[in-house]
């Protein structure tokens, strides 16, 4: 392994197709992605973007149709064998009639150069629970014990699949301040999610995919600026529609029931402008766009069917 | 030891589960007293020359062994439900030594079934020369090795919620036309079956106490050409199972 490498992760022109039953899934539709040693890269974009499938590749667990993919400068399954990534994948149960620390043990004594388990479980935040059967666990408790997994190996590279799916909000704060502790040794770490708030809290860069494409690759501040539409929410029964959609900041108005829904660019402006024009406006809300209306934005992709998944996968 | 860090992982694991240990073990304990023990002075059971104790002892040894070995591959099933075959795949551990690991805990259990029927089996007066014994044992051993190749191909074809009444299936009728339940004799369809049976040359294991030799040649030959059949399926379905994530 070349340690003066500066390339983490490299994906060169990768695609992969599924056929299953006769359908056809473009599922990565040829990607360029380079990755440097100690980034940490959010791969960003709604279910059925190719994420997983990207992340699939990246760990050698499949290959690509055409195209090439690299991990710290050699064939993924090199660099998985000797024990240089860690991985927490999407996955259902925690193996069962084990201890968390039992588990994080044996995971350690795979590797050449585990951490100490007592470690690895404090950063997860799972030092309480360690002595717990498997079984026991909650849900949030069973993700931070597979994020110790992919702690042990102390490996170079971290690559995390949609990790915060099922904590609920303090447990993924606390999730993300193991995270970037990690970053801090200098790791790479790569992680796939679809909330453009965590690309945007916790990662250097983001790469936005969808349709198995990658649409936009920067710098999170970057990429919040192109796609960091926000609503603003309010009850205001009487308002007229024209009127609001000519406030400063906003771009449309549109009315469910008794509320109005403004989409903003400068929803500061708007929030003042509404306020002071409707001082009966009430019930108000900000909030930053979903991912879906942001890869419309960028995509000019209209398609019902996409709009419909990438919905289903906020909610 | 790296390589065995696994294996143990795995016997700790499934000799924790008391569940799974008392009905393992317990089942064919309780079916060998209720067969064996109203009819243990019975010595030349059905003809066969070799006592009801006997018999049963080691036709229940069979029945709990083959269970243990492909229970322990089956459930491969269950860790590629979960996603854990998954997690593994991207860590240095091989996969021969994950099957390893199937393997050992199957033989483990295998083994806690034979020294509990052997106990319980000289309770009700099984007496062998120290020689048979070993002889008897190896033979047992040597007859599961098809059924841990069997566990792993298993384990790749069903799915989690299948393997429950798959494995229990496939082992009762094994069991009955193997001679488990009573002796096949030395003629007839039934017997004519069995003898392309692994199982059948489990059960005939029993017959080292008539001396000499308990297996023929057809019965290595059936053995091993199993062993290698199951193997090469097993493989089959561990890279198709592989290839498509």
């Amino acid at each position: 392994m070349k340690i003066d490498n500066p390339i983490g992760v490299e994906l060169r022109g990768a695609a992969k197709t599924y056929r299953n039953a006769g359908t056809v899934v473009h599922a990565v539709r040829g990607i360029d992605v380079s990755i440097e040693r100690g980034e940490t890269v959010a791969l960003l974009g709604p279910n059925g973007a190719g994420k997983s499938t990207t992340i699939d590749m990246v760990l050698g667990l499949i290959s690509p149709d055409s195209g090439a993919v690299s991990l710290l400068g050699g064939p993924p399954k090199e660099a998985v064998a000797r024990g240089m990534v860690g991985t927490m994948l999407q996955s259902g149960a925690l193996i069962r009639d084990v201890t968390p620390r039992e588990l994080i043990a044996m995971m350690a004594a795979l590797h050449p150069h585990p951490l100490d388990v007592d470690e690895a479980l404090k950063l997860a935040g799972i030092t309480e629970v360690a002595g717990r059967r498997t079984q026991k666990l909650s849900g949030g408790q069973a993700q931070r014990v597979r994020f110790a997994l992919a702690l042990v190996p102390d490996p170079p590279v971290l690559i995390l699949d949609e990790p915060t799916v099922g904590m609920d909000v303090e447990a993924r704060r606390a999730f993300w301040l193991s995270v970037r502790a990690f970053a801090a040794r200098g790791k790479t770490i790569i992680f796939a999610t679809h909330y453009l708030e965590e690309a945007d809290a916790y990662a250097d860069r983001a790469v936005l995919m969808a349709h198995g494409r990658i649409v936009a690759d920067g710098p999170t501040s970057e990429i919040r600026a192109r796609v960091g539409t926000r609503t603003i929410r309010a009850t205001l029964p009487d308002a007229d529609l024209t009127a609001l959609a000519a406030l400063p900041g906003v771009t449309t108005a549109d009315r469910r029931g008794e509320a109005i829904v403004l989409i903003c660019t400068d929803s500061d402006a708007a929030i003042r402008a509404l306020v002071e024009t409707y001082p009966d406006a009430r019930d108000m809300e900000i909030a930053s766009a979903g991912l879906e209306d942001a890869f419309i934005e960028l995509t000019g992709d209209r398609d019902e069917a996409t709009a419909a998944e990438g919905r289903e996968a906020l909610v | 030891m790296r390589a065995f860090a696994y294996t143990r992982f795995e016997l700790v694991r499934t000799f924790r589960n008391r569940r799974l240990l008392a009905f393992s073990l317990g089942f064919p304990l309780i079916l060998f007293f209720i067969i064996a023990a109203p009819n243990r002075n019975e010595h030349n059971f059905n003809g066969s020359g070799i006592s009801i104790p006997l018999y049963y002892m080691v036709g229940l040894v069979a029945f709990g062994a083959m269970s243990a070995l492909i229970s322990s591959g089956a459930r491969i099933a269950t860790e590629r439900t979960d996603g854990w075959t998954r997690q593994l795949r991207v860590t240095p551990l091989k996969t021969t030594a994950y099957f390893r690991a199937k393997v050992v805990t199957g033989y483990a259990m295998a083994g806690a079934t034979i020294v509990v029927l052997y106990g319980s089996g000289i309770a009700l007066g099984v007496s062998l020369g120290a020689g048979r014994w070993l002889e008897m044992t190896g033979l047992i051993l040597v007859a599961l090795v098809p059924f841990a190749a069997l566990g792993i191909l298993l384990g790749h074809l069903l799915t989690a919620d299948s393997i429950g009444p798959a494995i229990g299936g496939l082992v009762s009728l094994l069991a009955l036309v193997s001679g488990t339940w009573f002796p096949l004799g030395s003629h007839g369809f039934l017997h004519d079956i069995a003898q392309f049976l692994p199982s059948y040359w489990l059960v005939q294991a029993s017959h080292v106490s008539l001396g000499g030799h308990a297996w023929t040649a057809g019965g290595w030959i059936v053995v091993a050409a199993w062993t290698v059949v199951l193997a090469i399926l097993a493989r089959f379905a561990y890279l198709r199972d592989t290839a498509r994530v």
